[in-house]
């Protein structure tokens, strides 16, 4: 058995030094020489460098004149992440699906988009589809006072159409540019 | 479906079966020595750890020992990721000063990673230091999968050699598998995801003042080069919580295409392998034939089923759809259900959707990818030795129907190898519905589920199929984190992985003591549709077909329920 003993142990102490410490090292350097904005978690900062948010981690908003991301399960809590888990046939989702449908319907817009009412799947989706922008495009327009067309193009700067993928808006860069096209008092 | 949705179907299947060949023997040529166009700069390293090791490369082992290789490896590593986890809390790169984990936790997790489960019962983030990170579970994401491989090529070896004890060296073939079959592409996928906005640094978690005046911890950490090792070595324990459904660690629709993509990139190759270690790739046509079958069939049934709009939610006031209940908007309804076949076909279980919210039938086609074996690409050589012995199964089958003796590529199946081959199909329904049928029938442990009605006992069933087939995706409401189901999961991982591997190495000795029989004529063959669809009826038969009744239990119970 003793036979065994020292290749299993230098090996795994030479496994670990190199996929442990030397490879997570040299994609560390790599990536902060080559992308060092992603690599350091897509920080977004204001005019005095403060850091407001990652531009893709999710942040709660609340108040007419703010676009609101997905319901988060986790109350947008970044440390855990989490989801419902609900099962589709769980009570408890039916409910609640109801009681925010019942909140957020407006007759003139039709039904309530599904994204606006499930809860993601990290709790921190920082992106909306077109359509639940859209939903909330007049009531953000009514409170700051802004043409709805004035802020369609704030929404379409802010749509990203993938290739392999559906067309999304990052709900946070959306926000940012509409706070800096026409603040909110008190923001 | 929108034409995004075929982009993504195409792409995938180009990524993963485009470079199979060329990588299949790529593999083949690292795994058996010769020189490869990374040599200059590997062989270096390769020979000087062999060096410190005090291994001699051109020493050979018979089964036993390479057996005893392995064990003494795995245990080694098992106990060093244990002994971290559990004293994080006084090592260094602790950045959020977190504690260590509690033991029965640190066990399951340890035994989870070195298993290649990646089964979690806690949440990174939250939980887990850089350090256990990188040096704990990077490691053993890496090792765990090179272990896979080993094993697979000591198969081959068996089948492919004649008269012989021996199928190569453990050590040898864990270093290469290591070194050349998953470092490089590693490397490429991490910067890949990092360029998509994966994050890989060691500063502390960043301080937000969110727009509204909030504060906000953003987590950060090394997770991209921990993230690519998760996909292409088929581990899938993810560096957050929520897995690659956190934006940080999916960031986009390209890093879901690079990163379902990867998890089958090394198990769709390997079977090429196979075809150059018996020199006929007439096999792995056959045999890839197979798995892509399996794989259409579930993935089709799959992408069906999820874009069903769930009868609960009709309301006039709520759109109807394809539910959006834990997925995310960037991914959409086909990129989530393509990760989820995906990942549960190949053992890998990460997850970019959550599986607890998925339609019943969904669910389902998850459940049955594990429960068949983990064989429909399956884990980094994990999958294909399980396939192999599906194989073998199917050519002892066919022996029977002709009144022959079984032959597989010259090699006769007699009864030491027919007993091999039952005992591993016990081993998915050992884990399951035995160790599933005690959780589910004590009332501690039961209650650990958090939906209602059938889709409750679906989530134990899962916790436990997931636990066995070395997955390690869940139904995450399942409270898993307690002793009871840390240890019975870790138990459940064990019989999984070694139920497998040592009855396989038994095998693979078994058969290269043998000599070929020339193929004649009357050989019965194993390539070409006739054999590619008795495999098929095998697979799903025998390895299948146990698991009806649990099946009608949960999700079929769940799905009529409903009114779908």
């Amino acid at each position: 058995m003793t036979a065994y003993l020292r290749p299993a142990l230098s090996l795994v102490m030479l496994m670990t030094l190199v996929t442990g410490a030397l490879y997570p090292l040299a994609v560390t350097g790599i990536a902060q020489l080559a992308f060092p904005e992603q690599a350091n978690g897509s920080l977004v900062r204001d005019g005095q460098g403060q850091v407001r948010g990652s531009a893709l981690i999710a942040q709660g908003f609340s108040g007419d004149g703010w676009f609101h991301p997905r319901p988060s399960a986790g109350a947008y809590a970044t440390v855990a992440s989490g989801a419902s888990n609900l099962g589709p046939g769980n009570p408890a989702l039916a409910e609640r699906v109801s009681a925010d449908a019942a909140t957020l319907y407006q007759a003139s817009l039709g039904p309530v988009p599904q994204a606006l009412l499930t809860t993601s799947a990290s709790g921190l989706d920082p992106h909306l589809p077109p359509a639940a922008i859209a939903y909330q495009l007049p009531r953000v327009a009514a409170a700051r006072q802004v043409p709805e067309a004035r802020l369609q193009a704030l929404v379409d700067e802010a749509t990203l159409q993938p290739l392999v993928g559906p067309a999304v808006v990052n709900v946070l860069v959306l926000n940012q540019a509409l706070q800096r096209l026409a603040p909110l008092p008190g923001n | 479906m929108h034409s995004y949705d075929y982009l993504l179907l195409l792409a995938f299947f180009a990524l993963v079966l485009l470079p199979a060949p060329w990588l299949g023997r790529f593999y083949y040529n690292v795994m058996e020595g010769q020189s490869t166009w990374l040599s200059p700069l590997l062989r270096p390293i390769e020979r000087g750890c062999y060096r410190l090791a005090g291994v001699k490369p051109a020493q050979e082992h018979n089964w036993k020992q390479y057996t005893f290789a392995l064990l003494a490896f795995n245990l080694a590593g098992g106990a060093l990721l244990f002994a971290v986890l559990l004293l994080q809390g006084s090592l260094p790169l602790n950045p959020q000063h977190l504690p260590g984990q509690e033991w029965s936790l640190a066990l399951n997790t340890a035994v989870s990673f070195m298993t290649n489960t990646n089964w979690q019962a806690y949440s990174g983030e939250a939980s887990l230091s850089y350090l256990s990170q990188m040096l704990g579970l990077t490691v053993q994401n890496f090792v765990s999968a090179a272990t896979g491989l080993a094993v697979l090529v000591a198969l081959c070896r068996g089948i492919a050699r004649r008269s012989t004890t021996q199928l190569g060296n453990f050590w040898v073939d864990l270093t290469r598998a290591t070194l050349y079959g998953l470092l490089p592409l590693c490397l490429v996928l991490a910067l890949l995801l990092v360029w998509q906005g994966v994050p890989q640094t060691f500063a502390d978690y960043a301080n937000a003042i969110t727009l509204q005046g909030a504060e906000q911890t953003i987590p950060l950490g090394p997770a991209a080069s921990q993230i690519a090792i998760k996909q292409l070595g088929t581990n899938g324990g993810g560096f957050f919580g929520v897995n690659s459904a956190h934006p940080f660690e999916n960031p986009t629709a390209w890093s879901n295409l690079f990163e379902v993509a990867s998890i089958i990139l090394i198990p769709v190759a390997l079977v090429f392998t196979f075809g150059h270690y018996v020199k006929d790739l007439r096999q792995s046509r056959a045999i890839l034939a197979c798995m892509l079958a399996l794989f259409l069939i579930g993935g089709a049934t799959a992408l069906w089923t999820e874009q069903q709009p769930n009868p609960a939610l009709d309301n006039p006031q709520v759109q109807l759809g394809a539910p959006l209940e834990g997925k995310e908007s960037r991914f959409g309804t086909t990129g989530s259900v393509l990760w989820t076949v995906t990942t549960t076909a190949a053992s890998n279980g990460s997850v970019n959707a959550m599986h607890d919210s998925l339609n019943p039938l969904t669910g389902m086609v998850a459940m049955v990818n594990m429960m068949v074996g983990e064989v429909i690409f399956g884990g980094v050589g994990a999958g294909l030795y399980g396939m192999l012995l599906f194989v073998l199964i199917a050519v002892f089958l066919a022996g029977l129907m002709i009144g022959r003796t079984p032959e597989y590529l010259g090699k006769k199946l007699q009864a030491r190898e027919v007993q091999l081959l039952v005992a591993t199909l016990l081993v998915m329904p050992v884990g399951v519905l035995v160790l599933g049928a005690i959780a589910a029938s004590l009332p501690g442990p039961a209650a650990a589920v958090s939906n209602p009605g059938p889709h409750g006992f679906s989530q134990l069933l899962y916790a436990y199929t997931s636990g066995t087939a070395n997955n390690g995706s869940a139904f995450a409401g399942f409270g898993a984190n307690t002793v009871f189901h840390n240890l019975m999961i870790a138990l459940a991982m064990l019989i999984g992985r070694f139920g497998y591997i040592l009855p396989v190495l038994a095998l693979a000795g078994s058969l290269a003591a043998k000599n070929s029989a020339p193929q004649g004529l009357n050989s019965f063959p194993t390539h070409g549709p006739l054999f590619t669809s008795l495999l098929l009826m095998t697979i799903l038969l025998a390895g299948g077909l146990t698991f009806l009744p649990t099946l009608a239990l949960g999700p079929i119970a769940e799905h009529l329920s409903l009114g779908f």
